[in-house]
């Protein structure tokens, strides 16, 4: 009995994205995750792993053990993970939270701008997390690495105007990112092309949780984001940025050693993140912003066998 | 299912006789298409439209109970294939493969461990799948009875020889485990044994093609007690094959209208936990594992729960004192709702500060902050309420809370009611380190 295969007709596409010295290129795809058979996913999800500017603080053991000579160095750092065989480096730039150093604007730039010249792959570069100092520190980093089609964030509806406009002028592409509603996500999508910048240097962040943390929530809004885009929605058919690493060693499951009933810590840590990660990957999810090495290698197996051909 | 309002309506009486409660036959057909209304209530429908609707009222997707007691479980009953469209019916079956070449009653036990505590509810595996991996009969059928002695759990039988599936279902057929399988070599002697114990058989394939032509064969023998398999093993196959007989079967194309089974077993445990995971979100009504750690049970298991619940009904916490890093009287009380995930960043983040906090989860009826607050839920009198009678300001030594600083405005009456200090916080529970750090600790 021949069953007649159920295509979908997408009518549109996710916009491609290029970053960095080597062109890497990111969505494009033109059907739902995986499902090679009725659609083409020219690039697979790619995935980058965080340095900090300063020796993080809340890191458990296990993840700071790979890079345990290299914390205090983020040039090193940045060359161990590209070693690591990431894709991309994700460079926060921690020092400048008035938690911590409260660094200026041309100190962080400096940095970004060493560690950049140390790689020969793409740039992520993250601000502190406070709004109103990553406003004013991501233009001037941008100005610095002019040139190298770096991916910054986050933008968000309160600063989106400064970094979008650095971004634009000095060539890179911005992260937009929006708690956990795809209105919002739309609209700020909208607020920046309404800028100037164009849909193929925007990826959007929905702020994501950790498997156990409400991944759901960001789950299924990836799973209609994708819809609208395959459907004509342009403000939704950008790449998506998942903080995974942020999120996932956050959990107690990640980064409590000593819970029996669990299991050990090593391949339930990893498995937390790389879950958390593959998870996003099925439902839309583009670049991955991973911290462990082991992750990476696991999400990379895990891509390989989900890119094999399932055409019928 | 699957038929509008206006399709039932054509094979109503029309009479409008208002004998089903309804005011007339189109309310009635619109009811039946909400599926608020059962076609019973209706006197006049002639056995004719009765049957027609009948049959397109099935379920998309069959429901198949699995094993008996306490332990038993359901599987189909689904209408989408997204989540965000309504809502995934019944959790995946999560079931741990133990070869009758293996010992046993070991594996067995390690399966009963796996049994996880997560925010006051238990979630657990839901099988033990014996394999005949020796292809010995007696074999098999000792390695089933050894399972049935040391489990609750519903059994998944693999077998392809039918007499060894006959002495294993002699064993444990009245339990009504899970037979596999029907395959074209086999599939009427499987059959007649499944329909022997009323117990549910997957029927096994080796691509759509041959899966759909061999339900057919299994329903022309009279029956449909199935679940399916299209023999794919490759992960890629695997999701493909899945969506293909998730979506033919929401569109009533009726040899894939039941729940499948997908084997996510793999010499890597790693790669076979994350691949189960995906066939968890992706479709599957059973997945098979063979890893009985719990490092690679335990976050299947927490997918599941995530990807399984009701996005129209927000998940609540319970309202309590929760009590992060062991604190003493001198820490500080916040205040949330108890919208899981409301909690859930409030103790992420709290944890993340290293500073020692009760939190209390008013009860809002699981819904956030700012929504419970517009909906009146999250007010002076419900935050005061609460702190009074958990008696939280009585473990304390500072007669202080913390309220989120989405609901400043609450600050002043809640301070009345309570005759204690109410310190407003960060609108963000990011901002809770922060606030800790510049706001609680130099105070």
């Amino acid at each position: 009995m021949a069953v007649t295969i159920a295509k979908e007709r997408w009518t549109s596409k996710v916009a491609e994205m290029t970053l960095g010295p080597n062109g890497l290129k990111v969505g494009g795809e033109t059907t739902l995750p995986f499902l090679h058979f009725e659609g083409e996913m020219p690039n697979r999800p790619v995935t980058a792993l965080e340095v900090f500017d300063m020796e993080p603080q809340d890191w458990p053991d296990i993840l700071k053990e790979p890079f345990a000579d290299v914390l205090s160095d983020p040039v090193a750092w940045a060359k161990k993970i590209v070693e690591y065989g990431a894709d991309m480096v994700a460079l926060r730039l921690m020092s400048a939270h008035p938690d911590w150093k409260d660094a200026s604007a041309d100190e962080v730039a400096k940095t970004a701008k060493a560690v950049a010249e140390a790689i020969d792959v793409p740039l992520i570069v993250l601000g502190c997390g406070v709004e109103e100092k990553d406003g004013q520190i991501l233009p001037v980093v941008a100005e610095a690495l002019e040139g190298k089609r770096c991916l910054i964030g986050c933008a968000t509806a309160e600063n989106y105007k400064s970094i979008t406009a650095a971004s634009n002028a000095y060539g890179h592409s911005v992260i937009a990112s929006s708690p956990l509603d795809i209105n919002l996500c739309k609209q700020l999508n909208i607020l920046i092309t309404e800028m100037g910048l164009s849909l193929d240097r925007i990826a959007f962040d929905p702020l994501v949780g950790a498997l156990g943390y409400g991944i759901e929530y960001a789950y299924s809004i990836m799973e209609r984001a994708r819809m609208g885009a395959l459907t004509g929605d342009k403000m939704l058919a950008t790449p998506i940025v998942c903080f995974v690493g942020m999120e996932a060693w956050k959990a107690k499951e990640a980064k409590d050693p000593d819970v029996p009933e669990w299991g050990p810590q090593a391949d339930r840590a990893i498995l937390w993140e790389v879950t958390t990660a593959t998870t996003f990957a099925i439902a839309g999810g583009t670049i991955f912003i991973l911290r462990h090495p082991e992750s990476v290698k696991r999400f990379n197996a895990f891509i390989n066998e989900a890119m094999k051909s399932n055409a019928y | 299912m699957g038929l509008t309002g206006l399709e039932i309506f054509k094979q109503l009486p029309k009479k409008n006789c208002k004998e089903c409660g309804q005011p007339t036959c189109l309310a009635f057909a619109m009811q039946l298409a909400a599926g608020k209304a059962s076609l019973d209530a209706c006197p006049y429908v002639s056995d004719a439209a009765r049957e027609a609707l009948d049959a397109a009222s099935a379920p998309p997707v069959a429901l198949v109970k699995i094993g008996v007691g306490e332990k038993a479980f359901q599987i189909g009953n689904e209408t989408v294939l997204f989540r965000h469209d309504k809502r995934f019916e019944h959790p995946t079956g999560i079931a741990i493969q133990v070869s009758d070449n293996e010992d046993v009653k070991a594996k067995v036990d390690q399966i009963n461990k796996l049994v996880f505590d997560r925010v006051g509810q238990v979630h657990e595996v839901n099988m033990v799948a014996v394999s005949n991996d020796s292809g010995d009969a007696a074999k098999f059928a000792d390695a089933v009875k050894t399972a049935q002695d040391n489990t609750s759990y519903p059994l998944l039988l693999i077998s392809s020889d039918t007499g060894a599936m006959e002495k294993a279902l002699e064993i444990a057929g009245a339990n009504k485990p899970v037979v596999y399988a029907a395959d074209a070599n086999n599939y009427e002697a499987m059959v007649a044994l499944a329909k022997k114990y009323e117990a549910p058989l997957v029927v096994k394939g080796s691509d759509l093609n041959s899966l759909a032509e061999l339900v057919e064969k299994v329903a022309g023998l009279g029956y449909k007690n199935l679940i399916l398999d299209s023999g794919a093993r490759e992960f890629s196959k695997v999701v493909a094959d899945q969506t293909q007989i998730r979506r033919q079967a929401l569109k009533l194309f009726r040899p894939f209208g039941y729940p499948t089974i997908a084997f996510a077993n793999n010499d890597d445990p790693i790669m076979e936990s994350v691949n189960a995971s995906t066939y968890v979100a992706k479709y599957a009504g059973i997945v098979v594992m063979t890893s009985a750690a719990p490092e690679h049970i335990l976050p299947v298991i927490t997918l599941r729960l995530n990807v399984y619940t009701d996005p129209q009904k927000p998940i609540a916490v319970e309202s309590k004192i929760y009590e992060i890093l062991n604190p003493g009287p001198d820490a500080p009380v916040l205040i949330t709702t108890n919208f899981s995930l409301s909690y859930f960043c409030v103790a992420g983040d709290t944890e993340a500060s290293r500073v020692p906090a009760y939190i209390i989860p008013v009860d809002t009826d699981g819904i956030s902050v700012l929504t419970a607050w517009a909906a009146g839920k999250f007010t002076p009198e419900t935050i005061a309420d609460t702190v009074k009678k958990l008696g939280i300001l009585e473990k304390v030594n500072h007669n202080s809370i913390i309220i989120p600083g989405g609901v400043a405005v609450l600050s002043g009456k809640t301070a009345e009611l309570l005759g204690a200090e109410v310190i407003v916080g960060p609108r963000e529970s990011a901002g809770i380190p922060s606030f800790f750090k510049q706001r609680w600790l130099n105070k």
